[in-house]
């Protein structure tokens, strides 16, 4: 009897003390949490994807939180929807930005880019870029291991099998930008998505001479100009013979797409084309 | 008991069918294209411009620093343009164009062939004649000569090693030229000698050329402080490394350079090159090409002028075989696929080599069995499918400290793997990458 009632005693007496330690321990090295930390997680996607430039969505919520302004701060996958939500937590302004999405800028399908050899070795467009320029002339284009499907947490690009070139899915697209660092040729880049998914952009980034580059794909650019001449609002420029649209000037009249004499500058998403293209731009510019 | 290396090593099939035949003299083509980077460094800066007359030994761009080399004209007659060219790795790079008429040589070349053995001048001034005649290693890796030849300050070298093991399949060049060349080697043996002032070399060569062995010992006689070290068939014994434990039992510490352990290697065919430099006076703008293949005509060693289109010599050698499934520039171990037959020979290409169809293609992978032969035939200790698995999932700071900057990119462990996984590939991406982190490391401190 007496032995249990010392253990009992004893056991109690040590739990006693290792909890005052421990509270005094918790107490000295408290680390304060913003309770709006875990409020703006909540909102936030939890696909830890970093498309951000933080570590995962925790690690954007502390810089949301701690940031004095919503400036710059913005999660593609959430969008809009998901910052204003974050902003209306923390009583700050959330600056609205246009949705972007990935565009593969590259058309150099099995027709187009005739296949000069055969590679089998192993399935990475990280190993083929450092070993050799691709099974096509074009040392530019897609090498079409993918890379950026295998780098795609949101299931929203696929190397289609007849073209063996990627394709974005434009519903599931987050434009996270995972694809674009898993690229090795930089052929993706995140583009504004448009008004209704409408955009128009040079599908190539084939910077060899028009003559080389004619050679290895028909449908590369050949830096003639043509488009640069053509564009009203001076959005297109050609630098080391390929020419690049920027879609913050672009307004969408596709009157390059016209006089593009390789078909290397595509529109995706537009109604079918109408004879009269005067009412197209005016229609365009309502959008 | 034949010495050789200690860890690792492997023997694949010899395939020497090029072996006894004497070098030709391959026909100069109608135009060259000689590539401004034939050598580890920066490449070299075109002096001429199009229009330019140039005979054969003119030097046509400069090294573009200290660990560069000089490019002299293969032929003679006018710079047409200066473009790009396709190299081995698919990519265009700039390339100096020249239309051949006739062959007139610069008049202090000396073309005769008898044997010039006194050579006065000091070391400082062999380095830089080979400095000047843009000697680089012939061995493929191509590193400029002259820079070998001066250690780091607080570093001498005590002992030159000669490469001579050839420990490729299929390649004879080597072989071919101690045949022919064997006291030209020796004499440029000596010159190296003096230029890192040692009086000890050795030249290391498998024991698959008796008769090589056998004419280098009997020169030797009259070479006094060279020796024939003949060494047993183990690829790649040609590593530098490998040949250094091969020969003087010591490793090279990871990280270092040969020179670490007092020892500078030279290929064979620099010897010879060297010679020829610091002897004749003539400038590094031909080598030895085997051309080589199971189903081609007649394998054949070639003495090529820099700059012929490899196609050219495919042609000279009996053409293309039908069931061609790749051309490899260089050996079949560490070549390179060549993606067409313009390619230019550059100072670094021993070897053309035609695998047939059946043979071209690589199986299908598997998953790794752990039977760890990677592991025991990697020559670095290595172990190749550990660091396969960290370049797939791309943990650059663990491939770093396994030691993945060490691998020699030999291939013996793809050339082992019952699961044929792409060991090889995998390491040289995670080379890639972790080679990168560690220069921006280097630049921010």
């Amino acid at each position: 009897m007496n032995l249990i009632l010392i253990a009992i005693l004893s056991l109690g007496a040590i739990g006693a003390i290792s909890a005052i330690i421990l509270y005094l321990v918790a107490q000295k090295f408290k680390i304060y949490e913003d309770p709006r930390n875990a409020l703006v997680t909540e909102v936030l996607p939890g696909a830890n994807c970093g498309g951000c430039g933080y570590p995962g969505c925790q690690g954007f919520a502390d810089a949301c939180v701690k940031s004095e302004s919503l400036e710059g701060m913005m999660c593609p996958v959430g969008g809009t929807v998901v910052m204003s939500k974050v902003a209306s937590i923390l009583g700050k302004e959330v600056a609205s930005t246009a949705p972007m999405i990935a565009t593969v800028r590259c058309n150099g399908n099995c027709t187009n880019r005739v296949h000069t050899n055969i590679y089998n070795g192993a399935a990475s467009c990280a190993i083929v870029s450092t070993l050799y320029a691709g099974e096509t002339g074009c040392s530019f284009g897609c090498l079409g291991c993918g890379d950026c499907v295998n780098a795609c947490q949101f299931d929203a690009i696929h190397i289609n099998p007849e073209a063996s070139l990627p394709e974005v899915d434009e519903e599931k697209c987050t434009a996270c930008g995972a694809c674009v660092k898993a690229c090795p040729k930089m052929i993706i880049e995140l583009r504004k998505k448009g008004p209704k998914s409408r955009r128009i952009f040079v599908s190539c980034v084939n910077k060899d001479k028009g003559s080389i580059a004619r050679k290895a794909c028909t449908a590369a650019c050949i830096g003639c100009g043509k488009c640069e001449k053509t564009c009203p609002f001076g959005a297109i420029t050609v630098e080391n013979n390929l020419a690049y649209i920027d879609d913050n000037k672009c307004r969408l009249c596709r009157k390059c797409v016209e006089v593009c004499p390789t078909g290397a500058i595509l529109s995706l998403n537009f109604p079918p084309k109408k004879s009269d293209t005067a009412s197209l731009v005016a229609e365009d510019s309502n959008a | 008991m034949l010495k050789t290396f200690r860890i690792g090593g492997i023997h694949p099939d010899e395939n020497k069918l090029s072996a006894g035949k004497c070098i030709e003299t391959a026909a100069i083509p109608e135009q060259v294209a000689i590539m401004l980077s034939q050598h580890i460094g920066a490449p070299a800066q075109a002096i001429v411009a199009k229009g330019d007359h140039v005979k054969v030994g003119t030097l046509i761009a400069k090294a573009g620093g200290f660990v560069s080399a000089n490019i002299h004209s293969p032929v003679s007659g006018t710079v047409t343009k200066i473009d790009s060219i396709i190299d081995t790795s698919g990519y265009s790079k700039p390339a100096i164009f020249i239309q051949v008429e006739g062959d007139e040589w610069e008049e202090n070349i000396e073309r005769n062939d008898c044997l010039k053995t006194e050579c006065n001048l000091s070391p400082k001034e062999i380095i830089q004649k080979i400095s000047e005649c843009g000697i680089v290693g012939m061995g493929g890796a191509t590193f400029p000569t002259h820079v070998k030849l001066s250690p780091p300050p607080g570093m001498a070298a005590t002992i030159l090693i000669i490469n001579a093991a050839e420990c490729e399949p299929y390649l004879t060049s080597d072989h071919q030229l101690i045949l022919e060349k064997g006291e030209e080697i020796l004499i440029g043996t000596k010159i190296l000698m003096k230029a890192i002032q040692v009086n000890k070399a050795v030249i290391g060569i498998e024991n698959n050329k008796q008769d090589a062995i056998e004419l280098l010992t009997r020169l030797t006689i009259k070479y006094p402080g060279i020796e024939v070290c003949p060494l047993k068939m183990k690829y790649p014994q040609g590593g530098e490394k490998q040949l250094i434990d091969a020969i003087i039992r010591r490793q090279v510490p990871s990280g270092n350079l040969p020179i670490a352990t007092g020892t500078v290697v030279q290929n064979i065919g620099t010897a010879f090159a060297v010679y020829e430099a610091v002897q004749k006076n003539k400038p590094l703008f031909e080598r030895i090409v085997t051309v080589t293949g199971k189903s081609l005509n007649s394998p054949s060693n070639f003495k090529v002028r820099i700059g012929t289109p490899i196609g050219q010599l495919i042609q000279a050698a009996g053409g293309m075989p039908e069931d061609t499934g790749k051309i490899i520039s260089g050996g079949p171990m560490m070549g390179k696929a060549v993606t067409n037959t313009d390619i230019p020979v550059t100072k670094g290409c021993s070897g053309v080599l035609l695998i047939r169809k059946n043979e071209a293609i690589r199986k299908e992978m598997s998953n790794c069995i752990r039977c760890a032969k990677c592991v025991f035939v990697c020559p670095m200790g290595l172990e190749p499918n550990l660091l396969m698995n960290l370049a797939s999932h791309a943990l650059w700071d663990k491939a770093e400290s396994n030691h993945i900057m060490d691998c020699i990119e030999c291939g013996s462990c793809s050339y082992t793997c019952p699961a044929y996984r792409p060991l090889l590939d995998y390491i040289r991406l995670g080379k890639g990458k972790v080679g990168n982190i560690i220069r921006s490391r280097a630049v921010k401190k």
